[in-house]
């Protein structure tokens, strides 16, 4: 291995490489069709008219969470597809579906092939709890509820029980946990003209469920939400709002932290008001939703008759104290408990990304180490011709706009790399698609086009017409292959 | 009025883009134009993600001047709501698919903002290792 440092070899690759490298392609994978891989692969396509993109995706369909994660009734968020579809069929750019990092192809063989190789694979694990009972019935992660009600092919089966129960707990106060919150108690003729799966209409349909708890370890001043979300919730139709007005109490800290966020500033306000307009008590048969603020889930319950199934949760009340030099407030248990009995467990405590083989990986904060996009194997040396963008580089936080500046750093990095000369050597070009096209047949693997997916995507509209649905997704692996090869 | 189909010409107001590399683009934007459209029509890369439907904040805008931005109507609240999540967000910063050009805009001008410009290179000495 040999080791260079930027700062002696910049000059002299100037003069002795630049015009030569320039006239090689520059060959890029994108690992993962989510906005972080769509808005790098639109940046390098503009900035480098040698740039030629493959992205992979270990799915069929493109655009990663904006088909998986945002709510079927958050239509608009979705016209983003628009954009990503214009550079996928940019004729420098190829997608290569049902190709997955890890199982079809090595990290190491992407960077054999590739002079650049951008992981925008996103975070597809959860974090946990660590409380007992966690693994009972009828407690899922956020994410697996949401590819469920998404149609993502890994999930359409999870078929969480709706019928057992009229409760549910919902764990966090972000904006997946007011999704599913959402999700769970808006009027279904209003989720049955939007792309939400049809295994999931149906069930929530059925649904008995009548009351959610949304449980935040902190107050009010800390929900992790933003207005949008909270507005849209605290709007739904015929929905009693419960939210304990005592909770409503600011202290100084929390007036200081109110002072430095135009959100939480805001998201306080929505809350307030709700509280201030509410009703005593529900109508019967009302839905209900309640804002359960400085509680902390210490064990789930079960009973024997339950079956392993859940039955509750055992909270314990916190209070906020201040955390030393960071200044942000952290809650502590205060000794009191306090159960609340329910049949289903939504845990919105976060995402967190998987590492695979050969690649440099943050345990503890699940993230890719970095410096601006550049994947750092420990703290200053890099990885050659290897970057990271998206989720897997920031960490499950951020709207998809939060991308595209993501990607606008990552790119800057890799063309600053160009520039010096470092990623394409005057030595035999990178084989890339050919490589990859190559490979992929040798291990008998049938990718999916950017064109199989549009069959999958006409298909999908054409059924969800019938019903008055924007597209009615294809939720399952050997339909959604049948389609794209048909 | 008489003078637009006189002429044939419809009324326009300048305005002012300057972009991620600092550079001004001077345009002209038809009454009644979001300077989302303007911007597009003009080969200006203000994102527009969810095409003017407030869903996205990737439109934002900084108007460079106060009294401009008074001119303004107030956002609404869903305009706020995305504003909150606008990257770089400032006093003045609007959503460009939400300003719609009238007469008192002309001479209006747009910062668009960037995660890259006026990046400061630190100090990090960082080495290249060399696979294969
Ligand atoms: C439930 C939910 C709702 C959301 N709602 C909104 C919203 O309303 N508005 C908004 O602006 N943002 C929303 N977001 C945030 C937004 O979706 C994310 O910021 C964004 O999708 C992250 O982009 P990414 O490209 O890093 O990851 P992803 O979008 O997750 O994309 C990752 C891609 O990589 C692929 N992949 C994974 N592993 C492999 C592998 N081994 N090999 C090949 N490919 C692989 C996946 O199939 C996927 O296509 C939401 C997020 C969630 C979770
Ligand atoms: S284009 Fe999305 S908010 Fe303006």
């Amino acid at each position: 291995m040999k080791k260079m440092a930027i700062f002696h070899g910049r000059r002299w690759f100037f003069r002795s490489f630049s015009s030569l490298s320039s006239s090689h392609p520059l060959r890029v994978c994108i690992v993962g069709s989510g906005p972080a891989g769509f808005y790098t692969a639109e940046k390098l396509l503009k900035g480098h008219q040698r740039a030629e993109v493959d992205i992979i995706d270990r799915l069929p369909t493109p655009f990663g969470l904006v088909r998986s994660g945002v709510a079927p009734d958050h239509q608009e968020t979705k016209i983003v597809i628009n954009q990503f579809s214009r550079v996928a069929l940019n004729e420098r750019c190829s997608f290569f579906g049902n190709v997955s990092l890890g199982t079809s192809v090595s990290l190491s063989e992407l960077r054999e092939m590739y002079n650049v190789v951008v992981l925008a694979y996103g975070a597809e694990s959860d974090r946990f709890l660590g409380v007992p009972g966690e693994d009972l019935a009828g407690i899922h992660s956020a994410r697996e509820f949401v590819w469920w009600y998404n149609g993502h092919p890994d999930y359409s089966n999870l078929n969480p029980d709706l019928k057992r129960t009229d409760t549910a707990v919902v764990l966090g106060q972000g904006n997946v946990a007011l999704d599913v919150a959402r999700i769970l108690l808006r009027p279904t003729a209003e989720l049955a003209t939007t792309d939400v799966a049809n295994h999931a209409l149906v069930s929530l349909q059925e649904s008995s469920i009548r009351k959610v708890y949304l449980v935040g370890r902190r107050g009010p001043v800390q929900a992790a939400c933003t207005a949008k979300e909270l507005r849209e919730v605290l709007g739904i139709k015929d929905l009693y709002i419960h939210i304990q007005e005592a909770d409503l109490l600011k202290s100084p800290a929390d007036e200081e932290e109110l002072k430095n966020s135009r959100i939480q500033r805001r998201v306080y306000e929505l809350l307030s008001k709700a509280a201030n307009s509410q009703r005593p008590h529900p109508i019967p048969g009302q839905r209900e939703l309640h804002f359960m603020f400085f509680r902390r889930p210490v064990n789930f319950l079960s009973s024997d008759a339950s079956n392993n199934k859940v039955t509750g949760v055992h909270f314990e009340k916190t209070i906020l104290k201040e955390n030393g030099e960071s200044g942000k407030q952290s809650a502590v248990g205060t000794g009191q408990f306090e159960e609340v009995e329910c049949g289903l467990v939504l845990k919105s405590i976060g995402y967190k990304s998987v590492p695979v083989d050969g690649l440099p990986f943050d345990h503890h904060k699940g993230v890719v180490p970095n410096f601006r996009g550049r994947v750092l194997s420990n703290t200053s040396v890099l990885e050659k011709g290897l970057y990271v963008v998206g989720w897997l580089k920031r960490g499950p936080t951020g709207i998809i706009a939060t991308n595209l500046y993501c990607a606008e750093e990552t790119v800057e990095s890799i063309s600053e790399d160009v520039e010096q000369g470092i990623l394409t050597p005057p030595t035999v070009p990178k084989p890339g698609r050919e490589g990859l096209l190559q490979l992929l047949d040798s291990r008998d693997i049938r990718f999916v086009p950017f064109s199989g997916w549009e069959k999958i995507d006409v298909k999908e509209r054409s059924e969800g017409s019938a019903k008055n649905k924007p597209r009615e997704k294809i939720t399952k692996w050997e339909d959604l292959l049948k389609v794209a090869n048909g | 009025d008489v003078r637009e189909e006189g002429n044939g010409r419809e009324e326009k107001v300048s305005v002012t883009f300057v972009d991620k590399d600092g550079e001004e683009k001077h345009i002209k934007v038809p009454i009644g134009m979001s300077m989302l459209e303007a911007a597009h029509e003009n080969d200006i890369e203000l994102e527009g993600a969810c095409e003017g439907s407030i869903a996205c904040s990737t439109c934002h805008v900084i108007v460079t001047d106060m009294g401009y931005y008074n001119k303004l109507e107030d956002p609404t609240d869903e305009e706020n709501d995305m504003l909150d999540l606008a990257f770089g967000l400032t006093e003045t910063s609007r959503l460009g698919c939400q300003v719609i050009a009238k007469p008192e805009l002309d001479g209006l001008r747009l910062v668009l903002p960037s995660a890259t410009r006026n990046f400061a290179v630190d100090g990090l000495v960082i080495q290249h290792r060399i696979t294969n």
